[in-house]
């Protein structure tokens, strides 16, 4: 690790305020990619501002009408455990189950996940997959803007996320093919139903990070099953390639998926009330 | 059978430390005034190294030295060596380069070190080794050991030409030739042995330190063999003599192999502190271990088997290229000779076996033995031939290997090993009976009606572990004895201390050692302490590899534990004023025969060292008595696994749904401590077989050199395993032990394969069967059999 500054700011105005003015500064959240990066030397950022000395005013997982609302410093586990998104997102909640290991989903936060965006990420999936909004000190992000490209997102370098805005799907799953080694996505798929709206996020399998598939969720809107997407593949151009699996082998890996995220949605119970009238905070 | 003596699963002691976090590996250990010495690696597989310009790196700030490969020469500091002696078919012996534990001229892998920068902090001795400024002049590398003997293949030594270190063969070709030309049948594979990287728990580490009023060096290091570390640091690479070096191997985490060998980095490491006065730390980062531990495996082979019309093997012949990586390490050349073209019978009478092997140099990292070090290799070999030769006759795969098994002992191989004794029929039944093999048919059809494909295999492996004889290994070229030593102190208070040759770097030798010294003697197992892995401790010893430790090892200790109880009784006799011949010791008693007169164990230890019942010159006072142990034989275990699982076509990922392992270990000293073992060796086996595999570009970058990137066998990828065991005794050592480390990483491959080509009719797979690979393979099956589904 190279030598570096530390800032432990106490609140989140005087957290953007440092981001604005130091230079080469990079924002600690969990730690659990910045900190190996680090170790390895292949970051070397000037100055680090943690943000674990704010953590209340990024923290918790609330209902909010017909959301869930979780402050971007809330651990993997947490997700993975609260009562509140197992009852109403359970599928968010499946997800954040399998990131990792007990150690980073002890440490690791979605703010951090979303914020780095890593292509093989989960969390990227489930923001795209159910139409999330991302909100910061600056405003608000939807997803589908949110998401632009490897490691890429729509930050802005004193931009803060604070909270993750999930709306309530009537169905959603997800299903995660685990690189064997690293246990991130080689392939992960999250579908959702909710109203007429449907959606299929795609991470691990782009060489552009994550992604919707149109010509699936246009298959499912006709009914929301896996035999809509039977004989549907995607092309293997654009998708990654690696030691870990061809870009064909991931095209296919994005069908079995999908059809198994779609399984798994229609087997969860449904969200009570997921389909009453009501606005979705972040949405507007 | 008492509550902790041989046979009992005592809890191991050693483990309180371990688990409170007490152990003393060598990163604990921390000397006065020390500093820390980082690596500068090479970034190129294969570089002339120009200049290097080390003025920016010695002005940054805490850097105490700067050293590179023309210091080392300057110090006349020796090379690295091999210690086992091959010689080719044509009577030339093999081809070992220089290995400098600092490259000078050129860098031949990846990680091969060109200098190192000593400083007050490792970020200090980090942050100046990027201002090293080394000028390289960049040559093309071969990486692959198939392409290495070829035609233009980039020359790595001047002293191998087509980078081959020796062209071997062992058996009888003529015969072999003449048996395949009578064959009724002839089953062919080719085969790769994928490379594997060790992965102890705990990266090597060496600590040195330079006594200037002694001149003598202290070495702190992750060893399995301590005394064998200080013999060729000493005599062959030059650093000190045998007397002024003291090797110390304290709590060490795991080896597998990899810690047996000699590297540059501890013979560095010594240089340094007598360099710089002062006490010099390295630490392996796990990055660092991917690139300079030895790795294991890598042959690519071409094997045949002959059968007669009745399904009897009469012959094998194999032909292996085995990659030994840029350099050869300490024991490199024995294990794709005499530890693999010797286990090429597998459990099967066959007459005729004949095996080449070439050695091959690429610009890779060095590789060595690793869990069952040829051994693994031969008996994919073996039972992938036998597998593959039922199902192109048509037989069942285990009635076939029923018909070939050795069943009288001993038995002569043509490949130099004695079988002495087993019953291979015994453990396949037992296996066939825990995994319900009967059962097979129902539950392959279940899996097909859920869209799964469901495969079984067999591994019916041998393994010759104690490795020893002295004789023989000489023999073979070992330049080396392989016996075991023991030395028995008996405190005056009847406590007692081991001090044992072999090293425990995970196997529990503090524990089991205990067990048979508490057994013998009739004392509390707590009353014993085991002491290993110091040189200035132990007078001498080879250390632990081969599961070797309980077969040799402990032999050692029963013929040291004789001489205690002969000098015990001498000294009984004289207490209790009865004659020598008429004293019995047993259950911690000494009694004289045909009387009610009694010594206690403490009583007599406690009267060997006041010495008041007897003169000097009637007996010596004290009670410690040494021994050496080199076996006659080596020792054969032998079993069967039996691996069922599944494969999910969609994805091509498979599950291990069962897993039966029945082995002959001989006789057990802790069944939990074996149990554990087993548990291991399978783990590793299934890892070699599912997720593990080097894999190195053409400009021979090791490509998945990180935990992100090489898939290591988990917990939660393995099933519960059904373990048993059957016993015939080991006739060569007193105890009957054959030895249990490494039998779940030499069977496993092969049952796993086995299983998975059941599956998926066809044999077109190699290791490791990751998910991407099965999927591959299943496109061509579908294309190729476009109605089979």
């Amino acid at each position: 690790m190279y030598n570096f500054s530390f800032h432990r700011p106490t609140g989140l105005r005087q957290a953007s305020n440092m981001l604005g003015k130091l230079e080469e500064a990079k924002i600690l959240a969990g730690g659990q990619t910045l900190i190996p990066t680090m170790k390895l030397r292949l970051a070397s950022p000037g100055n680090i501002v943690d943000l674990n000395a704010i953590e209340a005013e990024m923290a918790g997982i609330e209902l909010k009408g017909r959301s869930i609302v979780i402050g971007a410093m809330t651990r993997h586990a947490e997700v993975a455990n609260s009562a509140v998104v197992k009852e109403h997102l359970p599928a968010l909640a499946y997800l954040a189950s399998l990131i990792g290991d007990p150690a980073v989903r002890h440490r690791g936060t979605i703010g951090g996940s979303i914020a780095n965006n890593d292509p093989n990420a989960d969390y990227p999936a489930a923001c795209l997959g159910l139409g999330a909004t991302v909100i910061t000190t600056k405003g608000k992000h939807a997803a589908d803007d949110f998401f632009k490209g490897m490691f890429e997102t729509a930050l802005e370098g004193d931009e803060i996320i604070t909270k993750v805005s999930f709306p309530i799907a009537k169905k959603a799953g997800y299903e995660k093919f685990k690189n064997q080694a690293s246990r991130f996505a080689l392939v992960g798929v999250f579908a959702s139903k909710r109203g007429s709206e449907i959606r299929v996020a795609v991470t691990g399998a782009g060489a552009n990070g994550v992604f919707r598939v149109p010509s699936f969720e246009e298959a499912l809107k006709k009914r929301f099953a896996p035999k809509s997407l039977e004989g549907l593949t995607i092309p293997a151009d654009g998708m990654n390639s690696d030691i870990h699996g061809s870009a064909e082998y991931r095209a296919h890996l994005v069908g079995v998926m999908a059809r198994r995220a779609v399984t798994r949605a229609n087997e969860a119970p449904e969200a009570p009330g997921s389909e009453a009238e009501g606005t979705d905070v972040g949405n507007g | 059978m008492s509550a902790t003596g041989i046979g009992a699963a005592v809890r191991r002691k050693e483990d309180f430390r371990f688990i409170t976090g007490k152990g003393q590996y060598t990163d604990d250990i921390s000397r006065p005034g020390q500093t820390y010495i980082h690596f500068v690696r090479s970034p190129h597989a294969h570089a002339k190294i120009r200049k290097i310009d080390n003025a920016a790196a010695k002005a940054m700030p805490g850097v105490v030295a700067v050293l590179t490969g023309a210091d080392l020469a300057n110090d006349k500091i020796g090379n690295l060596i091999c210690g086992w002696a091959i010689t080719s078919k044509d009577g030339t012996p093999m081809k070992m380069s220089a290995h400098p534990a600092i490259a000078n001229v050129k860098a031949c892998h990846v990680g091969d070190a060109v200098a190192v920068v000593i400083a007050e902090t490792l970020g200090q001795a980090k942050d100046a080794g990027e201002k090293l400024v080394v000028d390289y002049e960049v040559l093309p590398a071969v990486a692959d050991p198939a392409k290495a003997q070829a035609a233009g293949a980039p020359l790595i030594h001047d002293v191998a030409p087509n980078n081959t270190i020796y062209q071997w063969h062992l058996g009888d070709q003529k015969a072999t030739d003449a048996a395949f030309k009578a064959a009724n049948h002839v089953t062919k594979l080719d085969i790769i042995n994928n490379r594997l990287v060790p992965n102890a728990i705990e990266p090597r580490a060496a600590l040195a330190d330079y006594d200037s009023g002694t001149d003598s060096l202290t070495l702190w290091n992750t060893s399995q063999n301590p005394h064998v570390a200080r013999l060729v640091i000493a005599a062959f690479v030059g650093m000190a003599p045998e007397h002024k070096l003291r090797v110390i191997a304290p709590d060490v985490g795991g080896g597998f192999g990899s810690k047996i060998f000699i590297y540059p980095e501890e013979v560095v490491c010594l240089w340094a502190a007598r360099k710089v006065n002062r006490p010099v730390k390295w630490n392996s980062d796990r990055s660092e271990a991917f690139l300079t531990d030895a790795h294991g495996r890598d042959h690519v082979t071409h094997a045949e088997m002959a059968f007669d019309a009745e399904g009897k093997i009469t012959a094998l012949r194999a032909k292996t290229i085995a990659n030994l990586g840029a350099y050869m390490s300490t024991f490199s050349s024995s294990v794709p000779t005499y530890l693999y073209a010797t286990l090429l019978s597998g459990q099967y009478g066959i007459a005729n076996i004949y095996c080449e092997v070439d050695a091959v140099y690429t610009n890779t990292v060095p590789v060595d033995a690793y869990r069952g070090a040829g051994r693994p290799e031969a008996t994919f070999v073996v039972e992938r031939l036998v597998e593959v030769g039922a199902r192109e006759m048509s037989m069942d795969p285990a009635d076939l290997r029923k018909k070939n098994f050795v069943k009288s002992f001993p038995h002569q191989t043509p490949v130099i090993m004695a079988y002495d004794a087993g019953d291979y029929a015994a453990s396949l039944k037992k296996a066939q009976e825990i995994a319900d093999v009967k059962g097979f048919g129902k539950r392959k059809r279940d899996s097909a009606r859920n869209g799964k494909l469901r495969g079984l295999g067999y591994s019916t492996y041998i393994e010759a572990c104690g490795i020893a004889p002295s004789q023989a290994v000489g023999s073979l070229g070992a330049g080396v004895g392989l016996w075991e030593s023991a030395e028995v102190r008996v405190n005056p208070t009847g406590s007692v201390e081991v001090l044992t040759g072999s090293h425990s770097h995970g196997q529990g030798h503090e524990t089991t050692f205990a067990q048979l010294v508490a057994g013998r003697l009739g004392i509390p197992i707590e009353n014993i302490s085991i002491v290993h892995g110091d040189t200035d401790k132990v007078q001498f010893g080879m250390g632990t590899y081969g599961s070797r430790s309980g077969a040799v090892g402990m032999t050692a200790i029963v013929k040291a534990l004789d001489k205690v109880e002969a000098k015990a009784k001498k000294v009984a006799a004289f207490m209790l004023e009865a004659a020598e011949g008429d004293i019995e010791f047993k259950d911690g008693k000494f009694t004289v025969a045909g009387t009610d007169k009694a010594a206690a164990w403490g009583d007599v230890a406690l009267n060997a060292y006041i010495a008041h019942k007897f003169t000097g010159a009637e007996l010596e006072p004290g009670l410690k008595e040494g021994a050496f142990y080199d076996p006659t034989n080596f020792t054969f275990p032998a079993g069967c696994h039996i691996c069922e699982l599944e494969i999910d076509p969609e994805t091509g990922n498979t599950e291990i749904m069962g897993w039966t392992a029945v082995d002959d270990f001989g006789v057990i000293i802790n069944p939990m401590i074996v149990e554990g073992q087993v548990h291991g060796g399978i783990a590793q086996g299934v890892g070699q077989a599912l997720f593990e595999g080097t894999v190195y570009d053409k400009d021979g970058q090791l490509v998945n050199g990180s935990y992100m990137d090489y898939a290591m066998p988990r917990a939660d990828y393995l099933p519960s395993f059904k373990i048993d065991t059957t016993e015939t005794r080991c006739p060569s050592n007193p105890l009957g032990i054959k030895g249990c480390g490494e039998a779940g990483a030499i069977a496993a491959p092969a049952a796993v394969m086995n299983a998975i080509t059941d599956a998926l009719g066809t044999e077109d797979i190699a290791m490791p069967a990751t998910p991407a690979a099965v999927w591959r393979t299943l496109q061509k099956v579908n294309t190729s059999r476009p109605a089979a589904a």
